[in-house]
């Protein structure tokens, strides 16, 4: 029997989604400060990012062509978003010569009607999901619950996330900060049909929700996913999974509709031979993921008889138009990079007050929200914040199986929040410090300055500094101050 | 050889101990070491934190007191740091290109390809594992992340280490889990950054040795500093001032005085 302080395991329902699924909660650092005292949370991650880590790199470092499969990765991905406009309007053909119907939509609200006003047309009340990033991204299953329509997550961790009235914390695993203690709470408080007695048994936990989703599985007329792929050559979408949830979705309904952020499209069929290797190796650690499914329109009398593929930009283009930036469209949604991420293993996927979570979240998010992009920025806008949640150690570039250079997108980023163009910056105290250091780096007579200032402080501080007041304070805060030299290097140089 | 040393600004004002025991490790392998005047700062710092416009001048400074080595005035270039060395090959042309200076950039990126890690100049240019060093301790060793993710000094450092005579090498758990320096995130992510260094402050004290070296005085300010704070008694020294100690001129571990003091009293001693 586990004892629970704080906050309540199970929000209050009806679920309370934030209103901005991009930008929820404080700023990081303020997010920060409460997640890193969760020590439920600590340790759930602790264990999950281990784990994840371990297998990835052990069914990476068995194929001997990984650097060149990430490569060919890499490379169809840059020379897809160089081709983005073509290649969308190939695949709204093909899809169309299939059979489906194709709906292109600016932003989310639009997105959310297009689906909204699908639905309605085929009188359901309810409909079945896939797990998708994307329409977490849009809040299409708020928007549904407004109209009276009710969306069902049908993947495992999404469901235990749908139920507690919680946001995602990684994109692959969105309940990765819930132990198998609190989904049997979430469970037996809200999944109406739980059995009685219950237990927190990962195989009964399990069939609960199996017991719980066929029933809905079987009455669904429609169903919604997003989509790992689209190929442009052919109209087929592609999405893989692990659990089987998304093939119910995906064959029982009579319609399907599919909303898939605009990067996702791939020019040939041929070119999944890298991204169905890449992908399950990097997300869940496995050779080859469970499912697989793919579909190409609409085949007479078998599956859904009407398809929907909704293609979404909501900022994606904004982003596309960033020469470094744009790397981040290139994400197949792995989530190795958050896996390998020392913040993100600390302070888990809620910091970042978004549905994208982690390194990749740090530079899509404030990208698809066009932070330091125009004349308007709020540095109170916490999406301002992601781009410097990051130490810039590296690991999620090395993990990452289409090569995107996040550090490098990072500081990047960093420069457009410091100075969004066509504004003068407003000073911080981070400019001003750092504009005055600048001063004393650019010769050596400036420089000289600097370190003579450092040789009298030797003098003035005690050897030992454990507390100086803000900013110094951020520093004292865990660590000590160094003891500082009685005599700079190059003094010590030209007296040799 | 006649090696240029990049001193790097921190190195230069903070830790002048890394730069001392850069001159004399390399000195006493009988190269001609020479400290280029107009150094200052690579600029790592303001690229890192938003402000590459103003780094500008600053690589810009950097560049032009080293270029004189693609004149054949020096054979390299070395710096006791790998976040320094890693901005100049991976950073200052961007930079440089960023602010509308094509010819620094050319410039930053010829310069850059002279320019090594202490541990990459050893073993790369030098051909050495075997320094000839001295010093009997148990030491952990902390791969910093931009030597190891940026450069790929990869097992480098460690070889040296092993063979110094009488050093055990000690296994740090989770290695290659970065410390949480990062800069200005240590000030701006304070409380993530604290998290970060006392996971690797525990690491480094669950290996028992009572030295933990890194090729970069940076992060090694970072959890220096943490270790102080938890008074674990550990002890945190460049790897320079390592493979810097000998039987003759051992390691001075005073950490009270200057350089030339240091210096002064060791001479005097012998
Ligand atoms: S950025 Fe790369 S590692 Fe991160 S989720 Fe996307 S594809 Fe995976």
């Amino acid at each position: 029997m586990s004892t629970h302080l704080g906050m309540p395991t199970v929000r209050p329902m009806p679920a309370h989604a934030p209103d901005e699924p991009l930008r929820w909660g404080q700023p990081f650092p303020a997010a920060a400060h409460d997640t890193l005292r969760d020590t439920q949370l600590r340790a759930n991650l602790r264990t999950a990012t281990r784990t994840i880590r371990d297998k990835r790199l052990a069914v990476t470092a068995e194929l001997p062509d990984w650097e060149d499969l990430r490569d060919a990765g890499a490379g169809i991905k840059a020379s897809a978003m160089a081709a983005l406009p073509e290649l969308l309007e190939q695949l709204e053909v093909s899809v169309q010569a299939r059979g489906g119907q194709v709906h292109w939509a600016r932003d989310a609200a639009e997105a959310n009607r297009i689906v909204t006003g699908i639905v309605q047309a085929t009188g359901a009340r309810e409909v079945v999901k896939v797990k998708s990033m994307v329409t977490q991204e849009i809040g299409l299953n708020e928007h549904l619950a407004a109209a009276g329509i009710q969306a069902t997550e049908t993947d495992l961790a999404e469901l235990i996330v749908q139920l507690a009235g919680d946001m995602p914390s990684h994109i692959l695993v969105p309940a990765i900060h819930r132990n198998r203690e609190q989904i049997r709470e979430i469970f037996d408080a809200r999944m109406g049909d739980a059995p009685d007695g219950l237990t927190s048994d990962p195989a009964a936990l399990a069939a609960a929700a199996r017991a719980h989703l066929r029933a809905r599985f079987l009455r669904a007329e429609v169903a919604v996913s997003g989509a790992n792929f689209a190929i442009a050559q052919t109209g087929t979408i592609g999405v893989v999974e692990s659990e089987g949830n998304g093939r119910m979705c995906l064959t029982l309904p009579r319609t399907l509709i599919t909303v898939m952020g605009i990067e996702k499209v791939l020019p040939r069929f041929e070119d999944l031979e890298v991204f169905l290797q890449l992908l399950p190796r990097s997300s869940t650690g496995e050779r080859m993921n469970p499912y697989t499914s793919t579909w190409t329109g609409v085949t007479p009398g078998d599956g859904p008889q009407e398809f929907h593929l909704v293609l979404l930009d909501n900022g994606r283009t904004r982003a596309l138009a960033d020469e470094i930036g744009r790397t981040a469209l290139h994400c197949i949604r792995c989530s190795a990079c958050l896996n390998v991420c020392p913040v993100y293993e600390r302070t888990g996927g809620h910091a970042y007050g978004s549905v994208y979570p982690g390194p990749i979240g740090a530079i899509l998010t404030p990208q698809l929200l066009g932070v330091g992009e125009t004349g308007v920025l709020d540095p109170h806008d916490p999406a301002a914040s992601l781009p410097f949640a990051s130490s810039l150690c590296g690991a999620c570039y090395d993990a990452c199986p289409v090569k995107i250079d996040i550090p490098t997108a990072l500081v990047h980023l960093r420069d457009r929040v410091q100075h969004p163009p066509g504004r003068r910056a407003r000073p911080t105290v981070w400019s001003v410090a750092l504009g005055f250091v600048a001063l004393s780096m650019r010769s050596r007579r400036t420089f000289r300055w600097a370190g003579r200032i450092v040789t009298v402080l030797s003098w003035v501080l005690p050897r030992r500094v454990r507390r100086l007041p803000f900013p110094g304070s951020l520093w004292t805060a865990s660590r000590d101050l160094p003891p500082l030299p009685r005599q700079t290097f190059r003094d010590w140089w030209s007296a040799r | 050889m006649r090696i240029a040393l990049f001193t790097t600004c921190l190195v230069d004002a903070v830790f002048p101990q890394a730069a001392q025991a850069t001159v004399r490790l390399l000195e006493r392998l009988g190269h001609t070491i020479e400290v280029p005047a107009g150094q200052a700062c690579c600029g790592q710092m303001h690229v890192n934190s938003g402000f590459q416009a103003q780094a500008v001048p600053i690589v810009r400074n950097h560049v032009r007191t080293f270029a004189p080595v693609l004149e054949g005035e020096w054979d390299a270039i070395v710096g006791p740091s790998g976040s320094c060395v890693g901005a100049a090959r991976h950073q200052q042309a961007m930079v440089a290109r960023r602010g509308g200076d094509e010819k620094l950039a050319g410039l930053a990126d010829a310069v850059a390809a002279r320019t090594y890690e202490l541990s990459q100049l050893l073993v790369d240019v030098l051909g050495l594992t075997d320094v000839g060093a001295w010093f009997p301790h148990a030491v952990t060793y902390h791969p910093t992340c931009h030597s190891m993710r940026m450069l790929r000094v990869g097992d480098r450092p460690t070889r040296l280490l092993r063979a110094v005579a009488d050093l055990e090498l000690r296994d740090l758990p989770e290695a290659d889990s970065c410390c949480g320096f990062g800069g200005t995130f240590a000030l701006k992510n304070s409380e993530t950054s604290g998290a970060m260094v006392t996971d690797k402050a525990r690491n480094i004290v669950s290996t028992g040795a009572p030295f933990v070296t890194a090729g970069d005085w940076s992060c090694l300010m970072n959890i220096s500093g943490a270790l102080d704070r938890q008074n674990t008694g550990v002890r945190a020294l460049h790897l320079a001032e390592i493979l810097a100690s000998t039987r003759d001129d051992p390691w001075d571990p005073d950490p009270g005085l200057g350089g030339a003091a240091r210096v002064g009293a060791r001479t005097g001693a012998r």
